[in-house]
């Protein structure tokens, strides 16, 4: 794998594909109260289209997200996570009772505001997460593989 | 017909199982086991199972093909 695929067809088929994986990552994230999916499924999206991107485009895509912004990514996540947890002990809550927030809302959407807090921070761990084993696994420096 | 749909998918299942255990070169191999992971989402769907599906098909048919694609480039860069 020391250079990219480099055909047409692939390179417009990932550049069109990518914003939509996007896109769907967001909706799976936002609506994983009430249909199927969450913070895992929408970090596992990113992460395909992120690795599809290096898989196509190659070095081209180097600056889509390098290994240091998906460690980054990888740290933010679980800080997010643990971050909302430990901010509703400040208004004399549990750890992770994110009910407690003064959000000017009714609790169950105060409650509902909170899960997604800790679905994006999933989504975001896991895609940090998996792109990185990617580049483990592939010897990702600066867009060769 | 709709009752056919699991037991289908099952047999499918079997048949990619058996495939890629006797496919020849590991690559072949691995694209059969991807086939597998799908067939597998979908069977998930048919038993009502969406979440599961979901991450079947997100993990299992997608990022684990392509691990096991760089695990195989690794391994036979150090066999040369």
């Amino acid at each position: 794998m020391r250079s990219t695929f480099g055909s047409p067809v692939l390179d417009a088929a990932a550049r069109l594909l990518a914003p939509f994986m996007w896109l769907f990552a967001a909706y799976v994230v936002i609506h994983g109260h009430e249909s199927p999916g969450g913070g895992f499924q929408a970090g596992v999206i990113v992460a395909a289209s992120i690795i599809l991107l290096r898989l196509v485009r190659g070095r081209l895509a180097a600056s889509v997200l390098t290994s240091r912004d998906a460690l980054t990514l990888a740290c933010l996540g679980p800080l997010l996570y643990g971050g909302i947890g430990i901010a509703s002990f400040f208004f004399g809550g549990n750890f992770l009772d994110y009910g407690v927030f003064p959000f000017p809302m009714e609790p169950s959407e105060v409650r509902a505001m909170g899960t997604l807090g800790i679905e994006i921070g999933v989504a975001v761990g896991v895609a940090g997460v998996l792109v990185l084993i990617f580049d483990a696994l592939a010897r990702w420096e600066d867009g060769t593989l | 017909m709709i009752d056919l749909l699991g037991p289908l998918f099952l047999l499918l299942m079997v048949v990619c199982a058996l495939a890629a255990l006797n496919a020849k070169d590991l690559l072949s191999a691995v694209t059969i086991f991807g086939a597998f992971s799908f067939f597998s989402a979908v069977y998930f769907v048919v038993q009502d199972a969406p979440d599961v599906a979901f991450t079947e098909a997100a993990v299992g048919a997608v990022i684990t093909t392509v691990f096991f694609v760089c695990a195989i480039q690794r391994t036979s860069e150090d066999d040369q």
